[in-house]
């Protein structure tokens, strides 16, 4: 366990190491930096003032230099400045990470607590009509778009409520915020709760065709008890392991329904900062998600061994 | 990984289905959403080529008299801020989609394949540095490295298709490498090399053909998701630029603002979006139902 756990560390420190040199480079392939954006929207370009905004951002150097100021920095907890704000990047990126994380871990729980119960049900009653209904549920929940379902939410609110659910201002009881933000982590909750349904269900009819399930069934267990405490119990396992798939997946919503409902998280700033050329506050956000989903792949595949008492990580 | 007999599969269900047309009968009867999600499919592309046939606007031209005109006999889905017909946008935009997310579907099945092949036939180091690169590219969340990518490449058509590829690839080159393991061992590819052929013909002509089912199973399941990346990117400003009638772009120009004022703007262009995506789903795991064997019941 010891030898595996070391591997698989030192795999993950060079996967972000790799992560960290395709988007540096990613970043400065760019067709104009801050620089250019900045005087072509003034019109004039003056060259001696030009290069000397260029230097001051370092943005002269070899690009091996660059690279080396970032991660040398990064290893000692400066992220360099915002292009934009020019305020250390790490006082622009740290308060934003909180909201984004409840809303993570409130879009998660709407996921869970509607997608596993529900992908149960089909299962259980594989190829009845309420099977059929929620496949197609679940399917048309993968096709919509989350951010035309954080609009459409938008809409109903205005059409029964006569209110808009975007955030304006920070919200000051911490039940005010539950609210807040509970718009917009249905939003992208729906659309991974489709995912957790499938792949509950998917895992649930592997389980039920088990020996051991006709075992309990001949042993005179009753239905329920076969389906929840024998079966469930199995089939939650694979599920657990996609949970970073799943946290990628969330990610993805994040992004869109933060700029639909006006949210001020790092998953909008990622998309601000995309727009105005901002590379240290993209570098490094993206560095930052890069490192989540990692860390929560580790996590799961250490999760997995504590819940699964079948599997040992050998030395080999 | 095996080819799928139809005809010995229709006779060992006691099917007497012999012509063309009874054999498709019996299929869309077999797997009526997977028929659907074709014909939505089939919809999709008949709108795309025939753009021009199904609505007389212009997707392009603007006219400030009708800007935010509601829907109405003579503009059926209304018009957008600038007095553009939004069901001949939609049409129009069904080109758009469908380019982009056949584009950057077969893009990056294109490298996928290539990687894949390459690592698993090879093995070796080029096996350990083509799995750890895809190990980076997968580390990224699927829209976070197509937006940089976007970002990188500036807003083009092909920009976009190419940005959205690249996170394609992994997925891709995963499922050809663990299916190129398995038929490398097989008996025929051993005859091949006794017959003296070279490595990478037995490759492309041997091992390729018989990843076939998996990767149209695969594909079919991307382009969906492709669909939905194009959306998101041109919705956020990062994709298809103007004036291309894109149906995410038409959502951000109709964000927040006119779900109060212009509802049809919102409603439309996402059920666009929806379909053409629920559409490819179905196809999908139709197709995984009837190509891949593991997954029959």
């Amino acid at each position: 366990m010891g030898a595996y756990l070391a591997r698989r560390f030192s795999l993950m420190l060079l996967t972000l190491f790799g992560i960290s040199i395709i988007i540096f480079l990613m970043l400065r392939v760019m067709p104009g930096n801050i620089v250019d954006i900045l005087y072509d929207a003034a019109g004039y370009v003056n060259p001696r003032e030009k290069a000397k905004i260029e230097a001051e951002l370092g943005l002269d150097k070899p690009i091996v230099v660059q690279y080396a100021t970032w991660i040398g920095g990064l290893a000692q907890g400066d992220l360099g400045y915002s292009y934009v704000s020019e305020r250390p990047a790490l006082e622009e990126i740290v308060p934003r990470i909180p909201i984004t994380a409840k809303l993570a871990g409130l879009a998660l729980c709407f996921s869970v607590l509607i997608g596993v119960p529900l992908g149960v049900i089909s299962a259980v009653r594989q190829n009845s009509g309420m099977d059929y209904v929620l496949r197609v549920l679940s399917l048309s929940g993968l096709s919509m778009p989350s951010f035309w379902l954080g609009l459409l939410i938008l809409m109903a609110f205005v059409a029964y409520f006569d209110v808009i659910p975007i955030y304006t201002a920070p919200p000051e009881t911490w039940w005010g915020e539950l609210l807040l933000l509970s718009v917009p982590a249905a939003a992208v909750g729906f659309r991974s709760s489709a995912l957790m349904l499938r792949l509950t269900r998917s895992s649930m009819l592997e389980v039920l065709r088990q020996d051991y399930i006709r075992t309990a069934r001949a042993k005179g267990a009753s239905e329920r008890s076969v389906n929840y405490h024998h079966a469930l119990r199995n089939a939650i396992l694979p599920v657990v392991t996609v949970i970073g798939i799943e946290a990628a997946f969330l990610m993805g919503g994040l992004i869109v329904t933060e700029t639909v409902f006006n949210v001020p998280g790092v998953a909008r700033y990622l998309v601000t900062a995309l727009t105005q050329r901002d590379y240290p506050i993209v570098q490094n956000l993206v560095m930052f998600v890069a490192t989540i989903v990692v860390l929560i792949n580790f996590a799961v595949d250490m999760l997995y061994a504590v819940l699964d008492p079948r599997i040992k990580y050998s030395e080999s | 990984m095996s080819t799928v007999d139809f005809d010995a599969e229709l006779v060992k269900a006691g099917a007497t289905a012999h012509t063309r047309l009874a054999r498709l009968r019996y299929l869309i009867w077999r797997n009526p959403l997977g028929a659907a999600g074709a014909a939505i499919m089939g919809l999709f592309v008949f709108a795309a080529v025939f753009a021009n046939v199904l609505t007389s606007y212009d997707p392009l031209s603007t006219n400030a008299a009708l800007s935010l005109a509601p829907p109405s006999s003579a503009h059926w889905l209304g018009t957008d801020p600038f007095g553009r017909d939004v069901y001949a946008r939609i049409i129009y935009g069904a080109r758009i989609s469908l380019a982009v997310g056949i584009g950057a579907t077969v893009l990056g099945s294109g490298f996928g394949i290539i990687f894949g092949l390459a690592s698993g036939y090879l093995g070796g180091w080029v096996d350990l540095i083509v799995q750890r690169v895809m190990d980076i590219l997968q580390a990224l969340p699927l829209l976070v490295l197509a937006l940089v990518m976007a970002a990188a490449l500036g807003p083009s058509l092909q920009n976009t298709i190419i940005a959205i590829s690249i996170p394609l690839i992994p997925y891709v080159a995963r499922v050809i490498r663990s299916n190129t393991l398995a038929l490398r061992e097989l008996p025929f590819v051993e005859a091949a090399k006794a017959v003296g052929m070279s490595e990478a013909r037995i490759a492309v002509r041997h091992i390729l053909p018989n990843t076939l089912a998996p990767l149209i199973v695969l594909a079919t399941a991307q382009l969906g998701s492709t669909i939905l990346t194009e959306a998101a990117l041109s919705f956020l400003g990062l994709g298809v630029p103007e004036p291309y009638p894109s149906w995410g772009r038409m959502l951000s120009q109709s964000a927040a603002e006119y779900v109060r004022t212009a509802p049809w703007l919102v409603v439309f262009p996402g059920i666009a979006i929806s379909l053409a995506v629920f559409g490819t789903n179905l196809l999908g795991d139709a197709l995984r139902d009837i190509l891949d064997p593991r997954q029959r019941s």
